[in-house]
C-alpha cells in the first residue's frame, strides 16, 4: 500500500534536482543560493523525520535567511520561444490538453476509486494526496509522449515555474507552523477573551454580528479559518448564540465557517490562495489576488450574517 | 498581553514588504520568548510543526507536467482556442470555470483544480484570449486584472464548495469542536448548512464577473 512516506521521497528527489540543475545553472548568479533553498527543502522532505525537532528549527531558519538576505535569484533554463509555442501549439492542436487534464481525471478516479471503490493501493486517509502525486507522474509520462517534449524537460520546466513561485512556496508551510507556536503560547485564547470582554452581546443580530465578523477577522490576522473557528466558537458561538440564544448549532458552525472563509480571501497570511498565484501568474502586485477577491468576500460576509440570523434561531 | 505582539510583528512586518519568510520566523520568536520560552524550545516548537506540515508543500509536484505542456504551448493554444468561440466572453467562461470548481469541490474533488494545474496554464490564457478577441492586444494593467480575477475565482469556488462535502477538513473540525462540547452532530447536518452560502457566493461573484466583463470592454473600446 503506498504511504504519505512514499509522497514525500518523490516531493523530495524533486526538489534534490532543481537544486543540483540550479547549482550548474550558469546563467543565474544567485545559483548557489537557489541550490541552497531547494536543497535545504529537499533535505526536509528526505530526512525530516530523522533531523530532530532543533534540526529542523535550523532547516527553517536557514530557508528565511537565503530568502531574506535576498540569496534566491531565478534560473532561467533553455525552453522554447513564444514563436516555437506558437507553431508547436497549431502542430499538436487540442493534443496539448490531453495531459493537462490526465491530471484530474486521475486525481478524480485515484480518491473516487479508494474512498467508494475499495481500492486497497494507497492508504485511504491520504487518498488525496497519494492521488495527486500519482497523477503528476503519470501526466508527467503522458505529456513526455505525446508531445515528444525532451526527456529533461519535466525537471527543467519544472524548475522554471518553481524559480517563478520562488521563496513564497514555503510560506504556507511556515505560516502552518507559525500558527502552531501561536497556539502553544495561546495567542488565539486571549484574542478571544479580549472580543468577548469588551464588546456588549446582549442583542442577538448583535451577537450573530461579532461572531461572524470576528471569525472573518480573526482568520486574517491568523491566515487560516481553522484557527479562528475554535477561539470563536469557544468565545461566542457556543456560550452565547447557542447556549443563550438557544441557536442551531449546525448553522451557527458551518455559517460561522464560511465567515472565516470570506477572511481568507482578503489575508496575505492565506499565502497559497492568495501571495503564491500572484507570483505564479507573474503578476507585479503580490496584492493583486487579494483586491480581486475582497469585492467579493465583503458582501458575502454579510449576506453570512443575514443567513445566520435568518435561520439559526 | 505581550504574547499579541507575534501578531503585530506579522502586521507590520507584511506591510512594510519585508520577506514574509523571515517575517514569519521573527513573529514566532516573538510570540515564544514573549510567552516565557527560551529560544531554543521556539526553534524545537516551529521545526516540529514545520516538518509535521510538508504535505502542504506536495502540491508542487504538478510543476513538471505543468511546464511541460507550457513548453510544448498548451497556454497558446488555450488562447487561440477561446479566439475561435467568439460568442465566449470572459465573464461566462469564468462563471462556468466557477459553477465547475463549486460543484466539484462539492463532490470532495477539491484537488482536480487549481491554481498551478488549471489557471496558469489554461484558464488564466483563456480569460486573456476571450478579451483579447474583443479588444486587441492587453495592456498591462488589463492583463493582471484578468488573471487576477481567473486566480481568485479559483479560491472562491473551492472555499465556497469544499464546505458541502461532509468529509472535507473543516467539517470534521466542527463535528469534533462540537463533540467535545457535548454536541452531538452528524457531519451532513453541517455541510447542507454550507448550500445557501454557496449559492449566494455564486451570485455574487458571477454578478462582479458580468460586471467585470463590461468594464474590460469599455475599457479597451474607450
Amino acid at each position: 500500500m503506498i504511504q504519505l512516506s512514499a509522497v514525500y521521497l518523490l516531493a523530495g528527489a524533486l526538489f534534490a534536482a532543481f537544486a543540483v540543475l540550479s547549482a550548474l545553472d550558469r546563467n543565474n548568479t544567485k545559483r548557489l543560493g537557489n541550490a541552497l533553498f531547494w536543497g535545504l527543502v529537499a533535505l526536509s522532505f528526505l530526512a525530516g523525520d530523522r533531523l530532530g525537532d532543533l534540526g529542523n528549527g535550523v532547516l527553517v531558519l536557514g530557508l528565511a535567511l537565503i530568502a531574506g538576505l535576498g540569496l534566491l535569484g531565478r534560473g532561467a533554463p533553455a525552453t522554447t520561444s513564444p514563436e516555437e509555442r506558437r507553431s508547436l501549439a497549431d502542430r499538436f492542436g487540442e493534443t496539448l490538453f490531453v495531459p493537462a487534464l490526465s491530471l484530474p481525471v486521475v486525481v478524480a478516479a485515484g480518491v473516487l476509486a479508494t474512498k467508494y471503490g475499495g481500492l486497497t493501493l494507497m492508504d485511504p486517509k491520504q487518498a488525496t494526496l497519494i492521488s495527486l502525486a500519482l497523477a503528476a507522474v503519470i501526466a508527467t509520462g503522458v505529456g513526455l509522449v505525446l508531445l515528444r517534449q525532451p526527456l529533461m524537460s519535466p525537471l527543467q520546466e519544472g524548475r522554471r515555474l518553481m524559480d517563478t513561485v520562488g521563496w513564497a512556496a514555503l510560506l504556507p508551510q511556515m505560516l502552518a507552523a507559525l500558527g502552531a507556536v501561536f497556539a502553544i503560547a495561546g495567542v488565539g485564547e486571549l484574542i478571544g477573551q479580549l472580543v468577548t470582554s469588551y464588546i456588549p452581546m446582549d442583542a442577538r443580530l448583535t451577537a450573530v454580528a461579532v461572531y461572524c465578523l470576528g471569525m472573518a477577522g480573526f482568520t486574517v490576522i491568523m491566515g487560516n479559518a481553522f484557527a479562528a473557528f475554535p477561539v470563536m466558537t469557544a468565545g461566542i458561538g457556543l456560550p452565547i448564540l447557542i447556549r443563550q440564544f438557544g441557536g442551531d448549532p449546525a448553522v451557527i458552525c458551518a455559517i460561522g465557517m464560511l465567515s472565516g472563509f470570506c477572511g481568507t480571501l482578503m489575508t496575505p497570511l492565506a499565502a497559497n490562495f492568495n501571495l503564491v498565484p500572484a507570483a505564479l501568474l507573474e503578476l507585479p502586485d503580490r496584492y493583486a489576488v487579494i483586491k480581486a477577491q475582497i469585492p467579493t468576500a465583503l458582501p458575502l460576509l454579510i449576506a453570512n450574517v443575514v443567513l445566520m440570523y435568518a435561520f439559526a434561531f | 498581553m505581550l504574547t499579541l505582539l507575534g501578531v503585530a510583528a506579522v502586521v507590520v512586518g507584511f506591510a512594510v514588504r519585508l520577506n514574509p519568510l523571515l517575517v514569519v520566523v521573527i513573529a514566532a520568536f516573538v510570540t515564544g520568548l514573549a510567552a516565557g520560552m527560551t529560544p531554543v524550545e521556539v526553534l524545537e516548537a516551529f521545526g516540529k510543526a514545520f516538518n509535521e506540515n510538508r504535505f502542504v508543500t506536495v502540491a508542487y509536484l504538478v510543476l513538471p507536467v505543468a511546464g511541460v505542456v507550457e513548453r510544448a504551448g498548451l497556454q497558446e493554444r488555450a488562447r487561440s482556442l477561446i479566439g475561435r468561440f467568439r460568442q465566449v466572453s470572459v465573464g461566462p467562461l469564468l462563471i462556468l470555470y466557477l459553477a465547475f470548481r463549486q460543484i466539484t469541490s462539492a463532490l470532495g474533488l477539491t484537488s482536480i483544480a487549481g491554481q498551478t494545474q488549471s489557471i496558469r496554464p489554461m484558464v488564466a490564457p483563456m480569460a486573456e484570449g476571450a478579451v483579447e478577441t474583443r479588444t486587441g492586444p492587453l495592456d498591462a494593467a488589463t492583463r493582471q486584472d484578468v488573471r487576477a480575477m481567473a486566480a481568485g475565482t479559483d479560491n472562491i469556488g473551492l472555499f465556497f464548495g469544499e464546505d458541502i462535502f461532509i468529509a472535507i477538513g473543516s467539517i470534521l473540525l466542527m463535528v469534533g469542536f462540537l463533540a467535545s462540547s457535548g454536541i452531538t452532530l452528524d457531519p451532513i447536518q453541517l455541510s447542507v448548512w454550507a448550500i445557501p452560502t454557496a449559492i449566494v457566493a455564486f451570485v455574487i461573484h458571477g454578478a462582479r464577473l458580468v460586471l467585470f466583463d463590461r468594464r474590460t470592454r469599455r475599457r479597451t473600446a474607450g
